[in-house]
């Protein structure tokens, strides 16, 4: 059992601790509940490891594919054989992704020790929690259509149960039923295009489809299918109206992990259209005198109006928000506005290359695409530390309404720091990282077009409006009377804290080392889908 | 043209089943388009399993000829369990809503102040 074997086998392992780990935990739960916190925060931190050996892996030596049940039987033989097995593909994108959902989780059930103390039912909650967190990773590590969606819908159930835990409250009820209808919906949309691509080419793992990709009448109807149903899970106006009653209204660890699973969806998209239909992003629609019209252009005009339009509702609303947790939501669904601006803003400016005839992305659209990754771990750290702060605040304080709360600066010390590091980040200032990728977004779309980034600048000027309020209301000003008994919130929950604040922080002062070490790895594996194909189908067996 | 029906069938289910959950106002009919979306989806499959003349895929003692895809059926049957989870989670929620609200209007539930 040395190392090595343990990073071959990394991909199933990741999905497999935690999965495990959620059906022992009510087990583990009947010696004590000390012992079962202990379990659960054990289980996840082993997977984090994992997660950490298989990306230094990865990114060393480049895509690895696990295949579930050995290599036979295979189809086609030599270069073009692959066998038809549930394959697990981890490139440059999977493990960024993978690292952001390991950070979310662990934070999240180190979070939860104290803020669901005093809860009951918390057996089921921690069950709850790792079997979202399997489904999380397997949405991310599969190299297989369907397994996606099987892994899409044990996330969806999860979160969903989970966003209801507050049963005695109506309105967590409503969000959960709201996220139940839009995610299985979105899962079945997704099901539907596997099954046309089914159809056609008789395959479902991902690589062959792309390989075999024909782009007919039918694969564009796939393709509506794919992205709108993820687009659903993922929070883009004008499906977002579930993202903030469901943020708002779950446990404060829980919204924390369920921002994971919204950009596990957010990358199913880039996965679907960069790799799947990756090879067909150029193909010419129109010619309208000297232009042709592609997709790439098409879709990528699609995408960035789709964006312009969530940055403005989800800042907006934020501005005129009083309850801070929906606020928070808000900003979140902006924030996802950015990622989108910055992807679409790369997809228009794919191009053939002249010499080779490979698909590549010209001029400011890698840069685009690189901020664009990289604002998806800022996004996340960002915005689970806001959230992770309200819940503090709502532990402490029993308030969520910004109207009733001031002057808690006084009584927590550092939950404030904490709140004043993620205001900064999630407004884009410097040094936060929020300010690293933010800058990359706004320089790319500037030269795409000068409307797109004054509004994204102006978009982030208004979210540092709204949260300097949010500042203003809840940490300053006189002490109040009702608060006088508040206590600073207990250590587990500020040092899932801290640790989200550490890597805001790094990030911000060393933006250059993690675009160079986790940013560009994703970036190729999404930029050019011939690698992924080639490993994944000839040599990775 | 005979051919086509379960695919006319499989667009019949979906469309009613979405107009069921964006037009309808009761949490149980909007749990009864969901349903019939999935089946829809799950027809779908089915029939792009099934060849002319073919058998099913679990006869051992065929008399020959084709027999229809069996990968479809294990996506569908895969499929129908997922659905049956989400179904009874789904109307779990609805009894606890309709506690909260003593209605299942939708225009009813999740109003007022922010808690």
């Amino acid at each position: 059992m040395n190392l090595e074997t343990i990073i071959t086998h990394s991909p199933a392992l990741i999905v497999a601790v935690p999965l495990l780990g959620a059906f022992l935990t009510p087990l583990v739960a009947k010696i004590n509940d000390k012992v079962r916190n202990i379990f659960v925060i054990l289980t996840v931190g082993l997977t984090a490891f994992l997660v950490y050996l298989l990306a230094s892996d990865v990114l060393a030596n480049g895509i690895r594919t696990y295949v579930f049940g050995g290599g036979s039987p295979v189809i086609g033989s030599g270069e073009s054989a692959f066998a038809i097995r549930i394959l697990f593909e981890v490139d440059g994108m999977n493990i960024f992704m993978a690292i952001i959902a390991s950070i979310l989780a662990l934070a999240g059930v180190i979070y939860s020790w104290a803020f669901m103390k005093g809860n009951t039912g918390l057996d089921k909650y921690y069950t709850l929690i790792l079997l979202m967190i399997a489904g999380m990773f397997g949405m991310i590590l599969t190299g297989d259509m369907f397994n996606f969606f099987v892994f899409l819908e044990i996330t969806s159930i999860s979160a969903c149960a989970l966003i209801a835990f507050w049963t005695n409250k109506g309105r967590a009820v409503d969000a959960g039923f709201k996220y139940i209808v839009i995610s299985s919906i979105g899962a079945l949309f997704v099901l539907f295009a596997i099954g046309i691509l089914y159809g056609q080419y008789n395959a479902l793992n991902m690589a062959v489809l792309a390989n075999s990709m024909q782009y007919t009448f039918l694969d564009k109807i796939a393709l509506v299918l794919l992205i709108a149903g993820l687009a659903m899970k993922a929070g883009i106006v004008p499906m977002h109206m579930w993202l903030p009653d469901a943020y708002g209204r779950a446990p404060s660890p829980v919204t924390l992990i369920l921002v994971g699973t919204t950009q596990a969806s957010l990358y199913g998209v880039l996965r679907m259209s960069f790799t799947v239909y990756g090879g067909h992003l150029t193909t010419p629609l129109k010619q309208v005198g000297d232009i042709t019209i592609d997709l790439s252009l098409l879709l990528g005009i699609v995408i960035v109006a789709l964006a312009i339009v969530t940055i403005l509702i989800g800042v907006l609303m934020a501005l005129k928000q009083t309850n801070f947790k929906r606020m928070i939501a808000f900003a979140a669904v902006g924030e996802i506005g950015y990622i989108f601006l910055a992807i679409g803003t790369a997809i228009t400016t794919i191009t053939n290359d002249p010499n080779t005839g490979a698909t590549i992305l010209t001029g400011s659209g890698e840069m685009a695409l690189k901020g664009g990754i990289f604002h998806i771990i800022n996004d996340a750290l960002d915005v689970g530390l806001l959230f992770l702060v309200a819940g503090a605040i709502y532990y402490a304080a029993k308030e969520t309404s910004l109207d009733k709360m001031g002057g808690l600066a006084r009584n927590l010390k550092y939950t404030t720091v904490f709140f004043l590091i993620g205001l900064l980040a999630v407004s884009g200032m410097p040094p936060m990282n929020g300010f690293a990728s933010k800058l990359m977004i706004y320089q790319s779309t500037y030269q795409i077009n000068p409307i797109l980034a004054i509004v994204a600048i102006l978009c982030s000027i208004l979210l540092l409006a709204a949260f300097v309020k949010v500042f203003h209301a809840a940490f300053l000003g006189p002490k109040l009377p009702k608060f006088t008994g508040v206590k600073e919130v207990p250590k587990s929950m500020l040092i899932a804290m801290g640790i989200i604040a550490c890597i805001i922080i790094f990030f911000g002062l060393f933006p250059d080392f993690v675009v160079n070490n986790i940013v560009q790895p994703a970036a190729n594996a999404l930029a050019d889908n011939s690698i992924y194909i080639t490993q994944v189908i000839g040599g990775g067996l | 043209m005979i051919f086509n029906i379960p695919f006319i069938a499989v667009a019949a289910l979906v469309l009613i089943g979405l107009y069921a959950v964006v037009f309808k106002r009761n949490l149980i009919k909007i749990v009864i388009g969901i349903t019939l979306i999935e089946s829809g989806v799950n027809l779908f499959l089915i029939t792009l399993a099934y060849r002319k003349d073919s058998t099913a895929p679990i006869y051992t003692a065929s008399p020959g000829g084709i027999m229809s895809m069996p990968v479809p059926h294990a996506l569908t049957l895969t499929s129908i369990v997922i659905g049956v989870a989400v179904l009874a989670l789904m109307l779990s929620l609805v009894v606890y809503i309709y506690r909260h609200y003593k209605t299942l209007d939708v225009r009813k539930i999740g109003g007022g102040e922010e808690e």
